[in-house]
């Protein structure tokens, strides 16, 4: 199918922020190219007339009133955060910085 | 050269449910930091979302409202980037099959009835809020999330390429604005973040077919930073295309403080957003009566309301607009009106002192009482009271609620009238004062105001100046 599945996996990799060794690289690789190969396969059957489908079970959605419900307490809600200041989770700074600090 | 402005809008709005779009956390805008979570709206494995039935008729009620096609059928996604603003690393959002399709928005422009049209609207989970250390979001060295604001529903509408000016995208979004503030879907508070706004810009020679290159615009805070930020936008890219240079495109910031845009590095594939169908989600299926039903409901829209003021009231357009463009005092004008018959009048007084007396005094229009205000207006037209006692006592009612027709038999505010009342403290003023009495019989006629002004003194401002002024000529003339 032409796809350098080894260049697939760093970009999928990348976007997830997963680091891979060499060894989990291949092992990726080759289950990325045994599910492709299983997606090829199922393209090839006649879908012509059958609607596209996101669930597999047909049932109407499910809905609430709008009510407000008890939160969980401050004390769990921050429980799994790494690093905490007052009661705010506290994380590394994600914007980059400007290009071009001189604007433009 | 001159460039033709190519300007599309995308618009966030905070939906006015009391809870979140797929738990029951409070969406209260002033809570303690993490204090509205809970484990579906955290993310926590094994919670799962269910649909809050308010805000997806909200959505609805929107759609509609911009003439946006609904659709029967359609479906949320997971659209997946890593930010902190989520806790989950993906957003509940609606990619190819969005809530309603096309639409449009009319409203007065300078050159008459403009029209924009839309591409979709559609319903997704608001992110949590980020506040960054330091000065600006550059000099930040960490920053702090704080997650109630996470899954509040969110509604994006998303303009056509047709906005052509920072002017005419500040005019799109105050009526985008107003619509959605009758149709009581989002109390649209841009301050509050409530109301947001992202603008694609790019420019191409006159004629051309082809779009340029585009910018994208965001951290636009106010009305006005959104007209200054594409203003400044359509300098820059000039200066670019005039020197033989190209747009890159890219993302910028509005920097508010020195009034300019500020590229920030674009993202490493950062488009690459992997949407695929939100498996916990049965994709969404309304049926034509629930529409229908809604569509029954509709409130009175901007526009409606306007041609209302203009014909039901025989309004001038400059009152009827200003009315129209404030809900609350539209709604107090029609109350008022309902027991008070001159409109004009009314109209002249509410969007004059009145609304002089509610900034002033930081009230809204919904805590004036229509019977009050047509009480105070009664008063003065039937001659009891004069034009300035009768704006005192508009300041009481605003300040205090207390009923004029009560203040003015409590104080004595009755005016004074007729020439049986008057004509002795006229007489009274010409004896006290004879110098200033021979200086107009010598030619001085602009002395009459001082006498005047003694005799309104002398009936604690409660006369009418135009009265006191026949009698005074006419006693000077003896």
């Amino acid at each position: 199918m032409g796809i350098d599945f080894n260049r697939e996996v760093d970009r999928v990799a990348r976007l997830a922020r997963l680091s891979l060794d060499p060894d989990e690289k291949k092992h990726m690789a080759d289950q990325l190219s045994d599910i492709l190969e299983t997606a090829r396969r199922i393209q090839e059957l006649d879908t012509s007339g059958i609607e596209p489908t996101s669930h597999v079970i047909n049932i109407p959605v499910a809905m609430r009133e709008d009510e407000v419900k008890p939160s969980l307490p401050l004390s769990k809600v921050l429980q799994n955060a790494p690093r905490r200041e007052n009661d705010y989770v506290k994380v590394p700074r994600v914007t980059p910085p400007a290009s071009n600090e001189e604007g433009k | 050269m001159n460039y033709e402005v190519v300007i599309g809008l995308e618009i966030h709005l905070e939906l006015q449910t009391i809870s979140k779009l797929f738990c029951g956390c409070s969406t209260a805008f002033d809570r303690e930091p993490n204090t509205n979570c809970c484990p579906v709206c955290l993310g926590l494995p094994g919670s799962l979302p269910v649909f809050n039935k308010r805000a997806i008729e909200l959505a609805v009620i929107a759609a509609l409202a911009l003439n946006s096609e609904v659709q029967r059928g359609s479906r949320f996604d997971r659209k997946n980037y890593f930010y902190p603003d989520l806790p989950k690393a993906y957003q509940v959002s609606q990619y190819d099959r969005p809530l309603a399709r096309g639409g449009y928005l009319e409203f007065e422009a300078d050159s008459g009835v403009r029209r924009v049209g839309l591409e979709r609207v559609h319903l997704e989970e608001e992110a949590g809020k980020l506040q960054h250390a330091g000065n600006s979001i550059y000099q930040a060295e960490y920053s702090l999330v704080d997650y109630n604001r996470a899954g509040i529903p969110l509604l994006e509408i998303v303009t056509a390429p047709q906005i052509h000016s920072g002017r005419e995208a500040r005019a799109f979004l105050e009526n985008l604005r107003l619509t959605m503030l009758y149709a009581g879907v989002s109390d649209c508070k841009m301050e509050e973040g409530s109301l947001r706004c992202d603008a694609n810009i790019s420019l191409r020679p006159p004629g051309s077919d082809r779009f340029g290159t585009k910018a994208e615009v965001k951290n636009m805070n106010s009305f006005r930073s959104v007209e200054m930020a594409l203003d400044y936008e359509v300098g820059r890219q000039a200066k670019l295309l005039d020197a033989g240079s190209i747009v890159v495109q890219e993302t910028c910031h509005w920097d508010e403080v020195n009034k300019r845009t500020i590229s920030l590095r674009d993202k490493e594939e950062s488009s690459d957003y992997r949407y695929f169908p939100e498996p916990d989600l049965m994709p969404l299926q309304l049926n034509n009566s629930f529409i229908e039903k809604l569509a029954e409901k509709m409130p009175e829209l901007p526009r409606q309301r306007l041609q209302r003021l203009l014909e039901q009231y025989g309004l001038d357009k400059e009152a009827a607009v200003l009315l129209t463009a404030n809900p609350g005092l539209s709604n107090l004008f029609e109350e008022t009106a309902g027991i008070y018959g001159r409109y004009k009048d009314l109209a002249n007084w509410i969007q004059g002192d009145l609304l002089y007396q509610l900034r002033e005094q930081g009230k809204e229009p919904v805590e004036i009482n229509p019977n009050q205000l047509a009480e105070l207006l009664k008063l003065l037209d039937e001659g009891v009271i004069n034009r300035p006692v009768a704006k005192e006592l508009l300041s009481e009612m605003v300040q205090r609620g207390l009923s004029p027709k009560k203040l003015v038999e409590d104080r004595g505010l009755t005016m004074i009238s007729g020439p049986q009342k008057l004509v002795p403290l006229v007489e009274q003023v010409i004896a006290d004062n004879p110098e200033a009495v021979e200086s107009y019989q010598k030619g001085k006629k602009k002395v009459i105001g001082f006498l005047l002004g003694k005799v309104m003194d002398l009936t604690g401002g409660r006369a009418d100046p135009g009265e006191i002024n026949r009698i005074l000529k006419d006693k000077l003339k003896d």
